[in-house]
């Protein structure tokens, strides 16, 4: 038991991915500690969404290994991930625009329950209770978000702030113990940032580890402990945002776009 | 959810009320055998809407499905005399395994790629239907298919036969609502809107899109054996790729993810022809243009966009009344 939660609960051993002649992920190791909000920056490019996308399975890694939770990742395709406890959100915002902000989140609880053509058809008691334990469990995550009073809205019908706040309610429905974030807070003005920062750590008062990506460096400054840095497809750094701002190698790299501004 | 549950009941029990004093005033043959037709051309769109309404996957070749439901009872029926109930439960069960045999490989594909998929599945069952003419008796059809029966009873008067389609397709219009309004429901749609963030939300989208994909097969299926023992004679020509566009067609006129529009799309595309008999050989031209106006000025389908014209008008004569009264 001790043994576990000592282990780190992400590891990720020499990860490469090539598309063509482009490395866009090469030799990179980390590890992310239970309970830990984890940073991995780097100018566009830099293979930052290649790893999160190697990590929850929607690419098969070249070479090297992931471990979640003492199980390796590799082999598994993303619907497998998710059951895991990794949930993601993508850089683009995606959601299910032909439903309401309650029923994005209720997909969610997908991996949690059961119910299938045959249960659901015939409208079984079982798929009924179920039914109502996911609607409960995602008004829970809406009031927890701060989405519940517009519950019953069609999901596109949210400002854009809203939109990636929404896709992370329905990132948590699926109970994750590690959420990945791809750039949450792209699009967003300072104030909507600075929200998303304090939805971040009250995510992580829950016990769920985070681990979010970002081009611009004020708010993984603000609420990392620990950071990674990559530029072409490699790990520049890595340390905490202190020892990140002070790193020459990082400064280079930034040049000219002035990084801590 | 009970709430929820009581609305759908009260909307299938009120349509079944309606279809059930139907044939008290409609004792015409020639007008229930339209709505036989409609009830089977529903139960066939109601499936397929599961599949490209919801699940937002096309398919071109589902008339192959229907024949298969139709030739298995009637070859089962009529070649080999076995009685009718079970020649169509085997009928279903061999649809299964062709639509696991073909959607397996055709579901990886997607949009263009698929539809060109299940259009070629459709034409190889076609010419199947046509030249395996030992078994299907070819392009002039099989005859001698019996009537079905429950019990002692035949079923040999549009009446009572009217009752049998309408009762199973509003079994299968009962089952549907609940499908789409479940967990089931809600990851097919998913599908539609966005398959990555469907699969990360732990969907595994590959084996859900094989499933609705068979699933719409067997409503197919059974349609097709209904079909069969209703006119009791089949050919080819009515399983072949203008039928699996006329069905396409009733879904989007119907609204595509609306179940109740499914119902509207085949009632309105059955009577159609029989209206427009004059241009008997044109039919297919005007359901091609009906197709072509649909997509483009009600992509929603016939149902949504009248009521939407209808709010556009409302809301236009309220801004005129207003600015009347204000001036």
């Amino acid at each position: 038991m001790i043994e576990l939660s000592r282990q780190p609960l992400l590891k990720a051993e020499n990860l490469s991915k090539s598309f063509g002649g482009i490395h866009a992920v090469r030799e990179v190791s980390f590890a992310v500690a239970r309970g830990q909000i984890k940073g991995i920056i780097g100018p566009n490019g830099a293979g930052k969404t290649t790893l999160f996308n190697l990590i929850t399975g929607f690419y098969a890694a070249d070479a090297g290994a992931i471990y979640f939770n003492g199980r390796s990742l590799n082999n598994l395709v993303p619907h497998q991930v998710a059951e895991r406890g990794v949930a993601r959100t993508f850089q683009n915002v995606e959601l299910f625009d032909r439903m309401t902000v309650l029923e994005n989140v209720m997909v969610g609880r997908h991996p949690k329950t059961r119910a299938g053509f045959i249960s659901a058809a015939f409208s079984l008691s079982k798929a009924r209770k179920e039914e109502s334990g996911i609607r409960d469990k995602a008004m829970e995550i809406l009031n927890f978000i701060g989405l519940s009073e517009r519950a019953a809205d069609p999901s596109t019908s949210l400002p854009f702030g809203f939109q990636r706040v929404l896709e992370i309610g329905r990132a948590l429905a699926t109970d994750p113990l590690l959420l990945l974030l791809d750039e949450p807070a792209s699009g967003l003005n300072a104030g909507e940032t600075r929200e998303l920062g304090r939805l971040i750590g009250r995510i992580r008062d829950k016990g769920i580890t985070v681990v979010l990506v970002e081009h611009d460096m004020s708010l993984t400054m603000e609420v990392c402990d620990e950071i990674l840095v990559m530029d072409y497809g490699r790990t520049l750094a890595e340390g905490s945002p202190r020892e990140i701002q002070q790193d020459p190698e990082v400064i280079a790299a930034y040049l000219g776009e002035e990084p801590f501004a | 959810m009970s709430r929820f549950l009581g609305y759908k009941s009260v909307q299938v029990g009120s349509f079944g009320l309606l279809l059930a004093l139907v044939p008290v005033v409609v004792t015409n043959r020639y007008y229930l055998n339209v709505l036989i037709f409609i009830g089977i051309h529903t139960l066939l769109v109601v499936g397929l809407n599961l599949l490209m309404g919801y699940a937002g996957q096309i398919s071109l070749g589902h008339a192959a499905f229907f024949g298969l439901g139709a030739y298995t009872s009637g070859i089962l029926t009529a070649t080999y005399k076995l009685s009718p109930w079970p020649a169509m439960v085997i009928a279903v069960v061999l649809t299964v395994a062709v639509a696991l045999l073909v959607g397996v490989p055709a579901l990886k594909l997607s949009g263009y790629y698929l539809a060109m998929a299940t259009l070629g599945f459709g034409i190889i069952v076609y010419i199947f239907f046509k030249e395996l003419v030992w078994l299907t008796g070819g392009p002039s059809g099989l005859v001698g298919i019996p009537k079905l029966s429950i019990g002692n009873v035949v079923l040999d008067e549009p009446k009572t036969y009217y009752f049998l389609v309408w009762a199973i397709t509003l079994g299968a219009i009962a089952l549907s609502l609940n499908i789409v309004d479940s967990r089931v429901g809600r990851a097919l749609r998913a599908i539609h809107d966005s398959e990555p963030a469907a699969r990360a939300s732990g969907i595994y989208t590959a084996r859900l899109k094989i499933w609705v994909f068979v699933v719409s097969a067997v409503y197919a299926s059974v349609a097709g054996s209904l079909y069969a023992h209703f006119i009791t004679f089949i050919s080819p020509s009515s399983f072949d790729f203008m039928f699996s566009i006329k069905l396409v067609t009733m879904v989007v006129v119907g609204g595509m993810a609306s179940i109740w529009g499914a119902v509207f799309g085949a009632a309105t595309l059955t009577v159609l022809p029989e209206v427009l008999a004059v241009f008997h050989d044109f039919d297919i031209v005007i359901f091609g243009l009906i197709l072509m106006v649909v997509m483009i000025f009600m992509p929603q389908g016939l149902t949504r966009g009248a009521l939407d014209l209808w709010e556009k008008y409302r809301l236009q004569r309220d801004v005129a009344g207003e600015s009347l009264s204000g001036g």
